[in-house]
């Protein structure tokens, strides 16, 4: 790289990130969001371990999930952990989804020169109880949608949650005859995450799943492929 | 190290901190890695170095190298884009496609390529999307509170000039932002082009990102001081479809805002395959 000064400067060949791989999505409904994450800890060819949480409850209303590399999963999610209770305390009420999702771009774009190595989706219900999904890139692009897969097997689940969420490319269904309920749901993303274990050598073991509504978080987990 | 203590307004300090952790510690910069070049590391590992004008003395050698690294880089942040504005009798049109792009894998069609600043400016985002969300909301902010302490609304030139500051200040850090700040103020419609080189430009038209060539091609051929308000905003989506066409990095939906005295006000939200179509069926019927 050439500064203005016409010095010739090497690249720096130190770099502390590591991918210790894992797939996550969420899927949002008209009151409800699904959340799901892999929970498999791989670095290169091995498994390090079968169980490493990626997910992270924030309020009854919201919840994140994030892959990438593990060490900067664990301080974004203590960060964020913290942050939402120093809110609490000083507001006297839980954050809402929709600030926790700008919180979580702020934290991520300070980190822009040194980013933090992880690949997030906040999901849940916002103020009107309509179900959301906010996806990240790495330095925190923010935007809203309506269900988003990241992780390895993000280009495995993406185009299939395009296929069956949003109903792209389908001739046999019309848009408003559609309507997305909460069993159809929990199912498709169960399916999407397993579909993705059978593929993507860094995705399996186990996948903490949680449902968000009106009425709180309900978490689940079941088993993947152990191979 | 940089510091921006220099740059930034004393007042805008405490907006600064609450971005940060560290709250009770005043910081009014971005963090830095505790090492000897950081804003280098921080290039090598960000896949987002905007194609810069080389000059003729560089080798070839040097170009590959800096495509390597790009390819190398591991965090590849969301980019890729046709954005475009022209200023003409009755406004500002700005019209956007609606693609990000993080390597080959397509992030997102549905991203907001344009960011109200207030409700007579518009900001488009192109390069880096982290970069122009953040610091247009930024802009949004500090418009805001000179429009309260002045008790005046802000005009265009001044609104880009502070967001060309800002973005002089980090220079050589690696961010990406190709801007346009469209608006209509005092002086009519005003139109001036933002870039994280520092650059500051005004003109008439702009398009910005990978697939602009394309939209000025339809662009340039069609434009006119006396567009009527209908032919202005045709000939602005016609210059993104065209571009959404032949660009891999551009796509979605097409989306076209119009800026008058009355404020800004989104005008259309078209798929771009079937904008396609639509002008096709156009053609074929002319004949």
């Amino acid at each position: 790289m050439e500064t203005y000064l016409g010095e010739k400067q090497q690249a720096s060949q130190w770099s502390p990130y590591i991918n210790n791989g894992g797939s996550c999505l969420a899927v949002a409904g008209e009151d409800f969001a699904v959340i799901a994450s892999d929970t498999r800890m791989s670095l290169g060819y091995s498994i390090k371990t079968r169980y490493s949480t990626k997910y992270l409850k924030i309020t009854e209303k919201c919840s994140i999930v994030s892959s990438g590399m593990q060490a900067d999963i664990f301080t974004l999610h203590k960060v964020l952990k913290s942050r939402a209770q120093i809110y609490e305390q000083k507001h006297g009420k839980p954050m809402s989804t929709d600030a926790v999702a700008k919180l979580v771009s702020r934290l991520l774009y300070y980190r822009r020169f040194f980013p933090y190595y992880t690949f997030n989706i906040v999901a849940g219900i916002d103020d009107e109880g309509v179900g959301c999904v906010f996806s990240y890139d790495a330095i925190g692009t923010l935007e809203r949608v309506k269900y988003s897969a990241s992780g390895s097997g993000s280009s495995l689940i993406e185009p299939v949650l395009d296929n069956q969420v949003a109903l792209k490319n389908r001739n046999d269904i019309k848009k408003e005859d559609y309507k997305l309920t909460k069993e159809n749901a929990i199912d498709l993303v169960k399916d999407a995450i397993t579909s993705a274990g059978e593929r993507d050598i860094y995705t399996g073991d186990f996948v903490e799943i949680s449902i968000i509504d009106i009425n709180g978080t309900h978490e689940d987990k079941f088993e993947l492929r152990f191979d | 190290m940089f510091t921006l203590g220099s740059v930034l307004d004393n007042d805008f300090k405490s907006t600064i901190e609450d971005f940060s952790f560290e709250t009770e510690f005043s910081t009014n910069q971005l963090m830095l890695p505790n090492i000897e070049k950081p804003f280098e590391f921080a290039q090598s590992i960000i896949g987002l170095e905007k194609d810069l004008q080389e000059n003729e003395n560089q080798l070839m050698f040097h170009q590959q190298k800096k495509e390597e690294r790009k390819e190398r880089a591991l965090i590849k942040g969301y980019k890729g884009t046709t954005t475009l504005a022209f200023i003409y009798e009755k406004g500002t049109v700005v019209a956007v496609d609606s693609r990000a792009t993080s390597g080959q894998y397509i992030a997102s069609q549905s991203v907001q390529k344009v960011v109200p600043v207030n409700e007579y400016m518009l900001g488009t985002l192109a390069g880096g999307a982290a970069d122009c969300q953040f610091f247009l909301a930024h802009l949004g902010r500090i418009c805001n509170l000179y429009e309260l302490r002045n008790n005046e609304k802000i005009s265009v030139a001044a609104a880009s000039k502070l967001l060309n500051n800002i973005l002089y200040s980090y220079r050589n850090y690696g961010l990406s932002v190709g801007s346009m700040i469209c608006g209509y103020d005092t002086r009519g419609p005003q139109l001036y082009y933002i870039d994280s080189d520092g650059s500051r430009l005004k003109n008439s038209l702009f398009s910005v990102g990978s697939g602009s060539p394309f939209a000025y091609g339809v662009l340039d051929a069609g434009y006119r001081w006396d567009l009527s308000k209908e032919e202005a905003l045709d000939l602005g989506r016609r210059a993104i479809c065209a571009a959404t066409f032949k660009d891999s990095y551009s796509g979605g939906t097409v989306k076209v805002y119009h800026i008058d005295e009355n404020g800004w006000v989104k005008i259309s939200d078209d798929d771009a395959s079937e904008l396609w179509y639509r002008y096709e069926e156009k053609e074929k019927k002319k004949k």
